[in-house]
């Protein structure tokens, strides 16, 4: 066997930098094992400290890449940096292809860098359940700041948002014409609004029309907040606008810490998290296969035969849930 | 809930088994690997997919970081015995040497011996149907207990 009852736990292991403990104790986080839950209620008073950073935007527009070299950065300034990266699962098989760290293999020896990847498990809104516990491990292990690279997203998935700190919201240039940066959605959740892809022909003008619109929002007042999220345009192969993210992250951080925002932001991630939780386990309750729930069954019946609308259904679960 | 509630197995064979697939070496051939990753995609595998070049240090980082439960290595350059040992001993070295070790590729049967005595658990030869691979690492991923 691999431990003996004289060794120390997992979390122990974890908080003393060993990676291969955190790397497990990832796994039974999750997994929903026991295991996890029990050694994260002992990691959990270790964290807080940690910068979350949240990236998402469409598939293929170089996240991955982003998050190499903001790595670059961060290690220069001897952070240490842990990227959770989040692929989708299939919905046929359940399972997955995680392909991100083929961008980031660079600092596969450097201790002051942990990479892991994670499957959607069809969580849906570019996320995977456990993502922010896994966030929570990493933070109680000195990393910091820890990113959230989602998976590939389209116009509407603003999940990430009510997860991270700082999201960065990445846009590519040559994918549609102006009118995709009026409509409404994932454009207006972003901290700092990243154009990737800056050596291309068309960047510095997705880049303007993104720095124009952030204006009109301003002067319409829609943004109260009072952070005017920058457009920060970048170049991967020309090694170009990176400092200015990193700027811009750093700004970010500070201006959370000054203005109060921090507290309003983490009440609401941790508000979120308990939320969903709930309702997760609440759907799992009632859909689970050994739930055996017969009402459930009879419910379902009787919408499918037209007898009962979906609303009065569940207003029908909801008052059983709440007589026990 | 979907899992047992004791400390033991049934929780963990549940999960979805977590495969490295990597292509060591200096040969630019990956549709083997890719060809691989599909399948225990398609099996319900999570498959963390590394690519071409893999040196022994990332294939051992790799494995170390995403906690995978097999290392999967597709090899057609033939220099399969000078590759495998320096790989077995990075997975040593960051403690990784209890994952399930499979390859598969170009390796002819008289070279098998010699890499199950490296410790490779299975070798997968050329015509090998993916479903064997699959069902072989269904049975043999190994299953782990730790204290919190």
């Amino acid at each position: 066997m691999r431990n003996s009852p004289a060794r120390p736990g997992l979390s122990e292991r974890v908080l003393s930098g060993d990676r291969r403990a955190l790397a497990r104790v990832l796994t039974y986080i999750e997994n929903d094992d026991p295991i996890g839950e029990a050694a994260l209620e002992r990691l959990f008073p270790h964290t807080g400290h940690a910068h979350l950073i949240g990236i998402t935007g469409p598939p293929g527009g170089g996240k991955s890449t982003l998050v190499n070299e903001l790595i670059r950065a961060w290690r220069e300034q001897d952070a240490k940096v842990a990227v959770i990266a989040i692929d989708p699962s299939s919905p046929l098989t359940g399972g997955a292809t995680l392909g991100d760290r083929i961008r980031m293999q660079e600092w596969h020896a450097d201790p002051g860098v942990f990479i892991r990847s994670m499957a959607s498990r069809r969580f849906g809104g570019g996320l995977a359940r456990n993502v922010l516990a896994l966030a929570h491990a990493f933070d109680a292990a000195g990393f910091d700041p820890v990113v959230i690279e989602t998976v590939g997203t389209g116009q509407d998935e603003i999940a990430i948002a009510s997860l991270a700190m700082t999201t960065l919201l990445v846009q590519v240039p040559g994918t549609g014409d102006g009118v995709q940066t009026l409509k409404a959605g994932s454009l207006e959740v972003g901290d700092i609004l990243v154009v990737t892809k800056g050596d291309r022909p068309e960047a510095g003008e997705l880049t303007r029309d993104l720095r124009n619109l952030r204006h009109v929002g301003m002067a319409a007042g829609v943004d109260q907040s009072g952070w005017q999220a920058p457009v920060v345009k970048t170049s991967a192969v020309r090694q170009e606008g990176i400092g200015q993210l990193i700027d811009a992250i750093g700004k970010h951080r500070a201006w959370l810490d000054e203005s109060g925002e921090l507290d309003m932001r983490n009440r609401q991630i941790i508000t979120t998290d308990i939320t969903t939780r709930v309702q997760d386990a609440l759907a799992r309750q009632l859909q689970g296969p050994d739930s055996g729930d017969a009402t459930l069954r009879a419910l379902v019946d009787a919408v499918a035969a037209r007898r009962l609308t979906p609303h009065r259904a569940a207003a029908d679960v909801l008052a059983r849930l709440n007589r026990r | 809930m979907d899992r047992d509630s004791g400390t033991g197995e049934l929780a963990e064979r549940k999960r979805p088994i977590r495969v490295l697939v990597a292509k060591p070496g200096l040969d630019g051939h990956d549709r083997g690997a890719k060809v691989m990753a599909r399948a225990f995609r398609d099996a319900g595998f999570e498959v963390i997919y590394t690519g071409l070049f893999q040196t022994p240090e990332m294939i051992a980082n790799a494995a170390l970081q995403e906690d995978v439960d097999v290392v999967g290595l597709s090899i057609l350059s033939g220099a399969h015995m000078s590759l495998f040992p320096p790989i077995m001993d990075a997975l040593r070295e960051v403690g990784r040497d209890d994952a399930l070790v499979v390859a598969g590729g170009t390796i002819p049967a008289e070279d098998i011996p010699a890499l199950e005595a490296l410790g490779v658990s299975k070798v997968f030869g050329p015509g090998t149907p993916l479903q064997d691979a699959v069902s072989y690492i269904r049975d043999n991923a190994p299953v782990r207990t730790d204290t919190p």
